[in-house]
């Protein structure tokens, strides 16, 4: 692969990264609203208090309006599978439909058979059987995002699979290693951690508002309370969830961990970075030095968030470009020469099956599996390795402003259970308009953690495998670059109709009832 | 056979009256619908063809591809 058309890639990643982007704004509305809404609705049926039941109908239209107007957007990313990633999706083969395949019979019948009586239904099916539903949307929802998630987790972490070099494909070997890939599990339970607590910012935003508008008081007070118990929750096993995806990161994918930790030369006892600027961003592969302008420290927390022991070595940049033989870390070149072995055997395979060559085909079947792992780094055997390091500032503050408004979420969900609790939060405009200047902090905070996740596995689409230079479908990259546009202009569109939908229905309250029989 | 007919109505029935009463949700389907017209009938029958499917009549064909691709 000495020649790659880099406009080409470049435009196909800017623009699968652009619908990920515009269809992650609507993904995790959905997955936490449902649960706050199947929590209202839990307090309204054990309680019989009428209020409950109008603060569920509420919520749950904006639900309605986020699922409806995102509903689809994610299945453009599978277009682009087939028209821009089609070496990609060959080679993936039945590890990434079966996820999804299962995605859609069984998550989305389930969400979209029991939403219809969750909108519908009022009135027309016993109270327990109409909150059974709602739990069933929330569920059903959630599943979805399990086999989204396992799937990308699959492509960090490649488990349970056999590659068929007659096919070129990879063959799935076993289900239960691809679906509790300790990677896919973890990337699960942070990601819909985390949309719970940007929808609870979004009901406390939003509840705000109407506190700043002196309406609805007992409404907003109700609503906070649920939002503020459920984002606290969830806040806390996001950490949690976090913790571990950073001990997944270092063994599975330790190059992500040192570019995330602008970690340029791997050291024992490491500290954690808690903030600093960076100095510059230079080829790694020069012998310049690497480090911060200024930095916060927090000695031995890298080591022990990496390994659970504040004195283990945590690898760095260099460590992996250059190997370090002590750790039994091997270089880049040396990965790179063996990729070149497994795709040379690859193709002497190939022509050996063609002309009837057993000897041949059997000798270079075992050079390719023997090297297999390295497969990827084949690409980079003439080229710059400099291209196998993620960008460091990219990856580097995208997670440090994502923990920092983790804590600000925290904070503001104690702040508003301690200010209800004082009987003063109606009075505290400072109060009011952080929680509704939240909203938009919460949508950065998720997107950004999809940056640290997808940028800092570049330039890999299945981890050490196959990286986007070999994933790409060779077509016209001025076709891609209209596609990019026209989706731009599209979901800009769509967000524009959800926000004011959104807002006309929230100005509008509680009283209204729509999506349903009054 | 009468008990299956009933329940087919009121199953359309539940549908109809929802759909019927809805007020905000026209405003809705009018966006879902454009929406759903733009991603299935415009980008992917004129923007986005399966290249794999449309360009190679069999799997064979398509696997051969794909490792010249990927050893070239």
């Amino acid at each position: 692969m000495e020649h790659v058309d880099f406009s080409l890639v470049d435009w196909s990643r800017a623009q699968f990264a652009l619908t990920a982007m515009y269809h992650w704004l609507f993904v995790p509305l959905t997955l936490g609203l449902s649960f706050i809404v199947a929590f209202m609705e839990t307090l309204y049926v054990r309680t019989g208090d009428a209020e409950w039941k109008r603060i569920t109908k509420f919520w749950m239209t904006l639900f309605g309006i986020n699922f409806a107007i995102g509903v689809a957007t994610g299945i453009i990313l599978e277009f682009e599978f087939g028209t821009n990633w089609s070496n990609y999706s060959w080679f993936v083969g039945d590890i990434f439909g079966a996820p999804l395949a299962i995605e859609g019979i069984m998550a989305f019948f389930l969400e979209s058979t029991f939403i219809a009586v969750m909108f519908f239904g009022w009135n027309k099916v016993s109270k327990k059987f109409h909150l059974l539903s709602t739990w069933l949307v929330a569920i059903g929802s959630n599943l979805s995002a399990l086999w989204i998630l396992v799937a990308n987790g699959w492509m960090q972490n490649p488990v349970g699979m056999h590659f068929n070099p007659d096919m070129a494909r990879n063959e799935m070997m076993n289900f239960w290693a691809v679906l509790f890939n300790p990677v896919a599990i973890n990337k699960f339970l942070h990601t819909v951690l985390s949309a719970y607590i940007l929808a609870s910012v979004f009901v406390i935003g939003v509840s705000a508002w109407f506190l700043i508008k002196n309406r609805e008081h007992l409404f907003a007070q109700k609503s906070m309370k649920v939002a503020a118990i459920f984002g606290l929750v969830a806040s806390f096993l996001t950490m949690a969830s976090g913790d571990s995806s950073a001990r997944n990161m270092a063994k599975y994918q330790p190059m992500k961990f040192a570019v995330m930790e602008n970690l340029y030369d791997g050291k024992n006892d490491a500290s954690l970075t808690a903030f600093g600027l960076l100095q510059e961003n230079t080829k790694v592969t020069d012998p310049q030095k690497h480090d911060f302008l200024f930095k916060i420290e927090i000695p031995y927390m890298l080591s022990f968030m990496a390994f659970h022991d504040p004195h283990a070595f945590v690898p760095g940049i260099h460590d992996f470009v250059n190997g370090n033989k002590e750790h039994g870390i091997i270089s880049y070149k040396e990965r790179s020469e063996k990729g070149k072995i497994a795709i040379n055997a690859l193709a002497e395979y190939k022509n050996a099956k063609k002309t009837g060559n057993e000897n041949v085909e059997n000798v270079a079947l075992v050079k390719f599996r023997e090297n297999y792992a390295h497969f990827g780094y084949g690409y980079y055997a003439n080229r710059d390795f400099n291209e196998l390091v993620p960008s460091v500032p990219i990856t580097f503050y995208s997670f440090r402003i994502m923990v920092g408004l983790g804590f600000h979420f925290i904070a503001l969900f104690f702040i508003v259970l301690y200010f209800q609790k004082k009987k003063k939060l109606e009075t505290n405009r400072i109060v009011l308009y952080t929680a509704l200047w939240t909203i938009p902090l919460a949508y950065l905070a998720s997107e950004l953690g999809w940056v640290v996740a997808e940028v800092g596995r570049q330039p890999w689409v299945i981890q050490d495998i196959l990286p986007t230079i070999a994933a790409v479908s060779k077509i016209n990259s001025s076709s891609v670059q209209l596609t990019f546009w026209l989706f731009f202009v599209l979901f800009t569109g769509l967000l524009i109709a959800e926000i004011r939908i959104m807002i006309a229905q929230i100005k509008k309250g509680p009283e209204s009832e729509i999506l349903e029989n009054k | 056979m009468n008990n299956l007919k009933k329940n087919i109505v009121s199953v359309y029935q539940f549908y109809y009256q929802g759909f019927k009463s809805m007020t905000i949700g026209k405003k809705l389907w009018f966006v879902i619908i454009i929406k759903l017209i733009i991603i299935f009938i415009v980008l992917k029958i004129f923007f986005f063809p399966n290249f794999l499917k449309s360009n190679f009549k069999n799997d064979n064909e398509r696997s051969n591809y794909v490792i010249k691709q990927l050893t070239k």
